[in-house]
């Protein structure tokens, strides 16, 4: 009886999670892959049918400006500088918040204020600041630097880098807080043994903090690279939905202008499930790799 | 030597100080821009002047705000679902997690892998089929059915972080507990729940987060205007032939007090000092 309620606590402690989460999901998943295999858009809306594989096909290989492999690769750089920024700065600004200094409450409440603003507005101010003529960014460079304006969001590279400018202004408040979080979990004991040994700050932090850090952090990196690939809002509002010219989209971008720009359902539907699956095949490389399902003990 | 040791001390406080003085530059100057907007009169977005208060402010959008919109309604409903997701996520999460840090069970890899599974797909795409469903169960129009939804998105971050989070903590602690007497749930509830105080602060302020600033769904749901939220009454400044922007700015730096509050009353336990050091394995 005894050995039966041990085995089954660990089950009785996933099921309410499980049952909101999986309920919300799940439906709205197979919806979405029978409709990658049907001619669903505008003109076929409501007598949609089955017609297999096309969408998919059409997916990887129909001729399009820009294609789906410059736009997977531009979302791959998307991805990876964003995340790298988030992490390097939020673990940065964490370490430099759990140090004995006066006034850390202040400076705290100050790096939390991008994620606690609503995206849409800052979104919106930040394509002001980037803004030729107007924009303060440009004011400051001309005025106190000395050197040419910048055309920020009239060519596709610098309307590029000023949205992953944006992004990472808004992203890393939330590393921040996770690495401050994880930072008390290490004691001061590791760090005073080390000190006695002589170590020095660098071995402290690669031999104590990385790997203290690493349990909290790793599935922390996981979803964020997730969330980024998938993060529509920021390129939207920014680029004011992909100008100039759809040079400046990310897969998930050009599905929302697939689906509610161009209405083929169908199609955007299939393109879903191809970006579901090169994240699927992400994670599951990832985490083997760095073990996030195993337990530190 | 000792005073070689006190100005390298020194020198790396300078140093920190410095970073942290730039970086918080960085982080309000795009919010002092907002503030310039909402003290605007006209609803001018932009402006060729650096200054943040602008020589003809006025608070004429903030009195708006107050007296002329159903804002503190926005608000109230916002609070009220923003806290019901967060006292579901808190508690779901702790009770998840626990079981995926601590037990060897069929279904455990698979169910990680679910969870994160579920933050794969593109969101837009899920908007129409949720829509379908909840207006299947009846929950259109209703806060039940936005809250399902916030929290069944906040949920696998949650538990994930409180996975990693029971990962630091050693399971030597609740055999001690169980010898002691303890049950199995007293065990976790009462020994290793309270030493988790940083990861519920982290998981609380994502799952207050999730649903403080959500539109897209929230739009789609809660149509009857009593019901808004926040972030769906904001829209409205945007409606029609002009935006007006002095509001919009006005809301959204006030919508985003509630967060900071939040923040502050639960740092003190984010940096809680609790040392953890006696309980390393």
């Amino acid at each position: 009886m005894i050995e039966r309620n041990r085995k089954l606590f660990p089950y009785l402690l996933i099921l309410p999670a499980a049952l909101v989460m999986f309920g919300v999901v799940f439906y709205p998943f197979i919806y979405n892959l029978v409709l990658s295999f049907s001619n669903m858009s505008l003109r076929n809306f409501r007598e949609w049918q089955i017609i297999g594989f096309d969408q998919y096909y059409k997916v990887f290989f129909e001729p399009s400006e820009p294609s789906f492999y410059t736009i997977f690769l531009k979302t791959m750089i998307w991805t990876v500088v964003n995340v790298t920024f988030h992490v390097v700065i939020g673990v940065m600004l964490a370490m430099l918040l759990n140090r004995q200094i006066k006034g850390k409450s202040i400076f705290r409440t100050l790096l939390i204020l991008p994620w606690a603003i609503p995206q849409y507005i800052v979104a919106l101010t930040w394509r002001g600041m980037f803004n030729y003529e107007y924009g303060s960014i440009n004011l400051l460079i001309t005025k106190y630097l000395g050197l040419p304006a910048v055309e920020w969001l009239r060519s596709p590279t610098e309307a590029f880098i000023a949205v992953i400018i944006t992004n990472i202004w808004l992203g890393f408040p939330f590393m921040m807080v996770i690495a401050l979080g994880g930072l008390q979990s290490i004691s001061n004991e590791f760090y005073e043994a080390a000190d006695i040994d002589g170590a020095s700050a660098w071995q402290k932090f690669r031999n104590i903090t990385v790997p203290l850090l690493r349990p909290v952090m790793i599935p922390a990196i996981t979803l964020g690279i997730i969330w980024t690939f998938n993060n529509i809002n920021v390129v939207w509002l920014v680029t004011s939905g992909g100008e100039p010219a759809d040079q400046t989209h990310i897969l998930v971008s050009y599905v929302y202008r697939a689906a509610f720009g161009l209405y083929r359902y169908g199609y955007a539907a299939a393109l879903s499930m191809v970006i579901f699956f090169i994240l699927l095949i992400f994670s599951l490389t990832f985490m083997q790799r760095t073990q996030a399902t195993k337990s530190a003990y | 030597m000792r005073n070689n040791a006190k100005f390298k001390k020194k020198l790396a406080d300078a140093a920190a100080y410095l970073v942290l003085i730039i970086f918080a530059v960085i982080a309000i100057y795009p919010i002092l821009q907002v503030l310039s907007i909402s003290l605007r009169p006209g609803d001018r977005l932009l402006s060729t002047s650096l200054a943040i208060i602008p020589d003809d402010a006025t608070l004429a959008a903030y009195k708006e705000l107050f007296t002329g919109r159903p804002f503190l309604l926005w608000m109230r409903n916002s609070i009220l679902i923003s806290f019901v997701v967060t006292s579901t996520g808190v508690v779901l999460a702790a009770l998840a997690g626990y079981a995926f840090s601590r037990f060897k069970f069929r279904g455990r890899n698979v169910g990680l892998l679910s969870i994160l599974v579920t933050q794969m797909f593109p969101a837009t795409m899920l908007l129409l089929p949720m829509y379908i469903m909840l207006v299947k169960l009846g929950l259109i129009n209703t806060f039940l059915g936005v809250i399902i939804i916030y929290s069944s998105t906040a949920l696998p971050f949650c538990i994930w972080m409180m996975k990693g989070y029971y990962d630091t903590i050693s399971p030597s602690l609740e055999e001690a507990a169980r010898i002691d007497g303890c049950n199995q749930f007293a065990a976790f509830y009462k020994v290793v729940l309270p030493l988790t105080a940083p990861a519920l602060v982290i998981v609380a302020l994502f799952s207050f987060m999730t649903s403080w600033a959500e539109y897209v769904v929230a739009a789609q749901v809660l149509q009857d205007t009593n019901l808004w939220t926040l972030p769906v009454g904001l829209q409205t400044f945007q409606a029609n032939m002009s935006t007006e922007w002095g509001l919009y700015a006005a809301a959204s730096l006030i919508v985003s007090i509630p967060v900071v509050i939040l923040f502050l009353m639960l740092s003190k336990f984010l940096i809680s000092g609790l040392t953890l050091g006696s309980v390393k394995g």
